[in-house]
């Protein structure tokens, strides 16, 4: 039905679009100098006109009826559902609708029978209310644009105001969709912590959630608060990313110098595009390199030397996400290195700087801002990495600054937290949400301050 | 000048430098002398065999219309042609004795000796002391911090900038004004005690009073350095070269004072150039 509409109304769309033109050509006289804007405006203008409010309230209805024929429903058929549940009444709703417009119902009942009578007749109204706004808008939009259309009328000045209200919408869209995510993950979270203090989730310890009904308190079937305490993961997170960013910034740094300098155009052509496919490795394939690969290869060194090593380390993770990584910090270094203009290079190799002093004393501070948040994007992608860790850094939450033992991190938690059977309101599920909560303050914490970075820095050259 | 074969490039300096220096027929000192320059950028001709000298203590503008090869010229006279893969250099050219293309010549050592401003002011995104010092500390040319201040003072001394930045050395030189920043990247030159400074359309970013400045700046340089100036402005090259040297299509046509270029051209492509027929 929805579909129907939305095709009629592009049909609309057109045909206005195409007797827009036609008409402005008329009123002009078939001269087009005689006109402001160029046919091809007034007919995005008439087509606009036409289609573009039937649309918007197609849209509206299609969202608000179902909600609105509920609560119709509801409010006429009061003595059936008097008494019902929040799911039973999801389930009338949904046997009445059913019994109404076909469809499979799990058993009838003459209340229900009377609720699918009134969706039906509701629904009858509805269409004929709906069908006969959108036909009055489309017959308004094209009346008033066919009478506004004039040589002298701006019809440019509206399409591409209307072009800019679409624009806006859609990173209305974005945002809002960001605000909403943001909103719901704190919400959880203060679920979670209105059973765990906040205190007591950022600064605790100890962190073994999945014995949250055991030891003390539990006989009460409360949550032991002792036990959500999210600094061993943080610990962890820490250890594996410095470990990523031991790896990554060097070789990314040094292999973006060598590309936007050092390499020669057939080099740089073949060697940039293989250093990005890296980026496009799923990161499952990673894990398992790290688990199967380097984890083994790692321990069997370490015992060669003496060490012991657990088979799941924090080193394995760490060094296979630092390879990870890589991309990132090259390929965005290489670009600001590039964007150091070349001038400044001519201006040093002109006072008799060699290449790598040039780079070294012109170059790289020129370009330090970016070079800075390339990292700390790095930094931030490295800490929401989960694949990587759950596959080979382990389940242990040990405080420790020793990366050759296991560890644990905020995303691995939230992926076990959330794996299995679940109730969507214990303790032990919400933390995944407060976890979710801390990691998203930490890399927006990061952005923020890599933000910071680059605007003061920026404008040096130029 | 028969260079001795040394695999030293210091020791391949002095030999030659020791040497007597080439004399023009009027008996002046020729700091660079080009033989039969020819550049080309991948397949494409750009100098077709130009014979030019420079002479010491001496102004020579290069003149000519666009793409006819000035710029080319004036970056082989310090090898800045290096910095661009496709080029290649034929023929001979001269510092004092030495051959600038010689392999076993220094780029870093010819680099101090012949410095270069480019058109477009290029200063560092440094502070203006930094911007003077980067050239003395490359080269490990002060004897610690009073001396590196010596010598930063000096050269914007000379640039004719001192009194305008002395206050502010500290600030970054980007935040100077265009006239400014040109002659901070002269004193930038200038720091390294350079023979020869090149220069290409110094001026051509800049507005009419502080292109007189510079213009000025270079009649005084003149006394210690040897300069070579490329101009789109004829009065410019009038006012400020002793000797002219116009090209075109990548050829050299005439060479000559200024004053005779200016007013008695042998060449009619010449004439029709300074008279604004063409370019
Ligand atoms: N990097 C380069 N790659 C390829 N060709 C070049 C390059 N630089 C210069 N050329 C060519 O060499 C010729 C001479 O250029 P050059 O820059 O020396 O001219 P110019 O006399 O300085 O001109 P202008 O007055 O416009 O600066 C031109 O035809 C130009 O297209
Ligand atoms: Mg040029």
């Amino acid at each position: 039905m929805f579909w129907t509409y939305a095709a009629l109304l592009l049909l609309v769309f057109v045909t206005a679009n195409v007797y827009g033109r036609f008409r402005a050509m008329q009123v002009a006289g078939h001269q087009l100098s005689a006109l402001h804007s160029r046919p091809s405006y007034h007919g995005g203008y008439l087509a606009i006109l036409a289609a573009l409010p039937a649309f918007v309230l197609l849209i509206a209805w299609a969202i608000v009826e179902p909600r609105l024929l509920d609560t119709m429903v509801i409010s006429a058929k009061a003595e059936s559902v008097a008494g019902l549940s929040k799911a039973e009444l999801q389930a009338f709703l949904r046997d009445a609708r059913a019994i109404a417009f076909g469809g499979i119902v799990a058993f009838s009942d003459a209340g229900k029978e009377q609720a699918a009578e009134v969706f039906s007749s509701l629904a009858q109204t509805s269409f004929i209310l709906k069908t006969t706004l959108i036909i009055a808008l489309v017959a308004g939009g094209l009346w008033y644009g066919n009478r506004t259309i004039t040589p002298t009328m701006r019809a440019r000045h509206f399409v591409e105001r209307t072009v800019m209200a679409l624009l806006i919408l859609c990173s209305a869209v974005a945002i809002f969709t960001t605000i909403g995510i943001v909103l719901s993950l704190i919400f959880e979270s203060l679920m979670f912590f209105r059973q765990i203090p906040i205190l007591d989730f950022v600064f605790g310890t100890h962190w073994s959630p999945q014995s949250a009904f055991e030891g003390a308190g539990a006989e009460h079937g409360e949550a032991n608060t002792e036990i959500f305490g999210a600094i061993p993961l943080l610990v962890g997170t820490m250890l594996i990313t410095a470990i990523a960013i031991f790896v990554a910034a060097p070789v990314g740094l040094l292999s973006a110098i060598y590309l936007s300098d050092y390499a020669s155009t057939p080099v740089r052509a073949i060697a940039k595009p293989v250093l990005e496919i890296l980026a496009g490795i799923p990161t499952v394939v990673y894990g398992f390199f790290a688990a199967l690969t380097v984890a083994p290869f790692i321990r069997g060194w370490g015992e060669s030397i003496g060490l012991s090593v657990s088979s799941e380390s924090a080193l394995a993770a760490g060094l296979v996400m630092g390879i990870m990584i890589i991309p990132f910090v090259s390929s965005l270094s290489d670009d600001v290195i590039n964007a150091v203009p070349q001038s400044l290079r001519d201006g040093s190799a002109g006072l008799g700087a060699t290449k790598s002093e040039t780079i070294r004393r012109v170059v790289l501070p020129a370009a330090l801002p970016g070079i800075v948040s390339a990292l700390i994007l790095a930094i931030s992608r490295a800490i929401g990495e989960t694949m990587i860790v759950v596959m080979a850094a382990g389940l242990a939450a040990n405080i420790t600054a020793n990366p050759l033992e296991a560890v644990t991190t905020v995303t691995v938690q939230i992926v076990t937290l959330l794996v299995g059977d679940q109730e969507f309101d214990s303790a032990k599920t919400l933390a995944a949400f407060a976890l979710g909560l801390l990691l998203f303050c930490i890399t927006l914490a990061l952005n923020i301050f890599a933000l910071r970075v680059v605007k003061k820095y920026r404008e040096q050259y130029d | 000048m028969a260079l001795e074969m040394t695999t030293d490039t210091e020791s391949a300096m002095d030999t030659t430098m020791s040497a007597p220096p080439a004399v023009s027929a009027e008996g002046e000192t020729l700091k660079m002398r080009g033989r039969d320059v020819k550049v080309f950028y991948g397949d494409k001709q750009a100098l077709h065999g130009v014979d030019l000298d420079v002479r010491k203590n001496q102004v020579t503008a290069l003149i000519g219309p666009s793409g006819c090869g000035k710029s080319t010229f004036l970056r082989c006279l310090n090898r800045m042609n290096d910095t661009i893969d496709i080029c290649r250099v034929q023929g001979d050219i001269l510092l004092d004795n030495d051959d600038v293309y010689d392999p076993r010549i220094d780029v870093v050592e010819l680099r101090a000796r012949v410095g270069m401003v480019f058109q477009k002011p290029n200063p560092f995104p440094k502070s203006i002391f930094e911007n003077v010092a980067y050239g003395p500390r490359i080269h490990g040319l002060a004897q610690g911090k009073s001396d590196l201040e010596d010598i930063v003072a000096s050269s914007l001394q000379r640039a004719g900038l001192f009194e305008e930045v002395k206050d502010r050395l500290d600030e970054p030189g980007t935040g100077l004004s265009g006239g400014q920043q040109q002659r901070l990247c002269i004193a930038r030159a200038i720091a390294v005690s350079p023979e020869v400074i090149l220069m290409d359309e110094p001026c051509s970013a800049l507005d009419p009073i502080a292109t007189a400045k510079v213009e000025e700046l270079m009649d005084e340089l003149r006394q210690n350095y040897t300069i070579v100036i490329v101009t789109h402005s004829m009065q410019q090259a009038a006012r400020v070269s002793q000797r002219t040297a116009f090209f075109h299509l990548g050829n050299l046509v005439e060479e000559g004072l200024t004053n005779d270029i200016f007013t008695n051209p042998k060449d009619q492509r010449t004439q029709d150039y300074i008279t604004g027929r063409f370019g």
